[in-house]
């Protein structure tokens, strides 16, 4: 099902070393390193032309001759901050959105999984595969009844309507299952016998030995949210409600002919969650390799 | 004591414990669902609810005839785009992945850094700077052109290039997660593979391609798989490269779905060419487990 942890780790193992390659291997190997570098920059310059734009101040149409070397001025920052009133707001509903549902998931999604991957109950097996089949269904089918329960529950242009419906995504159950299947049982079992109580066990031994796919399950968990459009530019439509990807979505349509402020807002909303990877890219490319699920 | 109350104490915490999930889920997924297929065979709307039609598949009818047959071309475009994404991303990541794996640990995690990066930010922003890069005056494309002396293009607004264009966006972006999980896959292949086959003189080319491609095979297969399940998805790129549409060319079936649902309330159809959408990616489904059936592990 899903891939084993622990064999997925031996990748990170570095190569070993090589022989002393004969002139031809090293030949090869610097071709090799050319491809990759050149992929990177093809792979990293629509960010860069992003970011080299929203900090050269534009005022309307961008020149004929793109930029390229950034002036580092904030000028169209401060365009944005000034004439868009509520860019602030966007960036505090995407922040309150994302944490939301984000906690949700660091804690129910773990205790779901411990339940799914250590302890036997009936309709165990029934219920996860009811869970995981659904992974199959595009998040397309579900939008219109979920406006219509977002719109009977009174929810829709709020936050709550946001945020709801993304603590329905089964995803970290599976990711955290399939962490607490390579735990060993012992402590669990251990504490039991001490008398500790089921929360307690829960709480102070299964949560801390989870933090590493804890880590990784609230990295994605933050930056897919932080990142969602189609849900939330369907139930909010006051500008003020807007989370960021919306109201940058709409900067082009307010901002027509201002493409300096519309740079900014863009490179304004991407930066977090580069900043985000930088900082945590260990947890994320772990969290690839653990949400992968096999067959 | 009771047979119930015994049961509690036993399985009651393993209940409680997944309990907060499954009513999200319940009430998210699963009624949603259900609720769907209903609306599907439905002429439903805001104020007086579903009506059930006759006959029941019209609304299905509806949208392939609906507009001249705009979901057929949603549909072959969709089906275009995914073809030309997927099997460029496959060998992208396939190729990028066989060269960081000889490379030390600092260069290949440098290098998987790199590609991962751009897959943070939104599709949404990523698709805008894609538009910017298309922009028929002031666009990187177009000045590229000029330089080596072509005629500037019209990416985004002609309709016999734009869906290409968009495509072309997806082809240039690198494929962050094949990539990572190539490079993991090939990291476990035991080395003794390669050491025997090297002692039987296989040059480096035949030892990718009869050890490191056969053994990765499901890694693929999964690839395959999550790469054309979000291409039969794709929207947000084709909402801010080409936000009105250029004629039937640039729809997509979700932009489909989005537009009837939500612009024109006809959730009928628009539900019915969601199940449309379900029963394709259903289908690769289907073939995955399939193919998996014949692996072998090793």
């Amino acid at each position: 099902m899903i891939e084993p942890i622990g064999h997925v780790r031996a990748g990170v193992r570095p190569a070993q070393p090589r022989r002393r390659s004969h002139g031809a291997a090293a030949w090869g190997k610097w071709a090799a390193v050319a491809v990759l570098v050149v992929t990177a920059v093809v792979a990293l310059f629509p960010m860069y032309w992003l970011f080299a734009n929203a900090f050269t101040p534009i005022s309307g149409t961008p020149p004929l001759t793109p930029i390229l070397v950034p002036a580092f001025r904030l000028d169209n920052f401060a365009r944005l901050l000034g004439g868009t009133k509520y860019y602030a707001n966007w960036m505090l509903n995407s922040l309150v959105v994302a944490l939301a549902i984000t906690a949700w998931h660091v804690i129910f999604d773990t205790m779901a999984g411990y339940a799914f991957a250590k302890r036997r109950f009936p309709g165990r097996n029934l219920l996860f595969w009811v869970l995981l089949s659904t992974l199959m269904i595009p998040v397309h089918v579900t939008l219109i009844p979920l406006y219509l329960i977002t719109r009977r529950i009174g929810l829709v242009d709020t936050l709550g309507g946001v945020i709801l419906p993304g603590t329905a995504v089964v995803f970290g159950i599976f990711l955290m299952r399939q962490y607490i299947q390579t735990l060993p049982s012992e402590l669990e079992e251990a504490a039991r016998v001490d008398g500790a109580g089921e929360l307690r066990i829960f709480w102070e031994i299964i949560l801390p030995l989870c933090k590493p796919a804890v880590a990784s399950l609230a990295i994605f968990t933050f930056v897919r949210f932080w990142n969602d459009f189609l849900w939330p530019l369907i139930v909010l439509n006051t500008p003020q409600n807007y989370t960021l990807t919306v109201g940058v979505a709409n900067l082009q349509g307010e901002f027509m002919t201002d493409w300096g402020v519309i740079f900014s807002g863009a490179a304004l909303a991407a930066l977090p969650t580069i900043v985000f990877f930088l900082a945590f890219q260990r947890y994320f490319l772990e969290g690839v390799r653990m949400g992968a699920i096999k067959g | 004591m009771t047979g119930l109350r015994r049961f509690i104490r036993r399985h009651g915490w393993s209940y409680a414990f997944i309990l907060p999930s499954l009513i999200t889920f319940s009430v998210f997924v699963l009624a949603p669902v259900v609720w769907a297929l209903v609306i599907s065979f439905q002429e439903y709307s805001l104020v007086r609810g579903g009506r059930w039609m006759t006959p029941f598949y019209k609304n299905y009818l509806t949208a392939f005839t609906q507009f001249g047959g705009v979901f057929v071309s949603a549909i072959r475009n969709t089906l275009i785009y995914t073809v030309f994404t997927v099997t460029s991303n496959i060998l992208v990541g396939l190729v990028l992945a066989s060269l960081i794996q000889p490379l030390s640990h600092r260069l290949r995690t440098f290098f998987r850094a790199a590609y991962y990066l751009p897959a943070v930010t939104s599709a949404l922003i990523i698709g805008l700077t894609w538009a910017y890069i298309f922009n028929a005056q002031w666009g990187f494309a177009n000045y590229v052109l000029r330089l080596v002396g072509l005629p500037p293009v019209r990416w985004l607004s002609d309709p016999d290039i734009a869906l290409g264009s968009v495509t072309l966006s997806a082809v240039l972006t690198v494929p962050a997660t094949a990539v990572v999980l190539f490079s993991a896959a090939m990291g476990s292949i035991p080395r003794e593979y390669y050491e025997a086959a090297e002692l039987d003189g296989a040059g480096p080319i035949q030892r990718w391609w009869h050890i490191t491609v056969p053994l990765i095979k499901s890694t693929t297969l999964y690839l395959v798989v999550i790469y054309t399940i979000a291409s039969f998805e794709v929207f947000e790129r084709i909402y801010v490269m080409v936000p009105s549409g250029v004629g039937n060319s640039t729809q997509t079936i979700v932009t489909q779905i989005y537009n009837n649902g939500f612009k024109d309330l006809n959730f009928g159809v628009a539900s019915a060419q969601a199940f449309v959408l379900f029963v394709m990616i259903a289908a690769v489904a289907v073939v995955q487990f399939r193919l998996l059936r014949s692996d072998v592990e090793y």
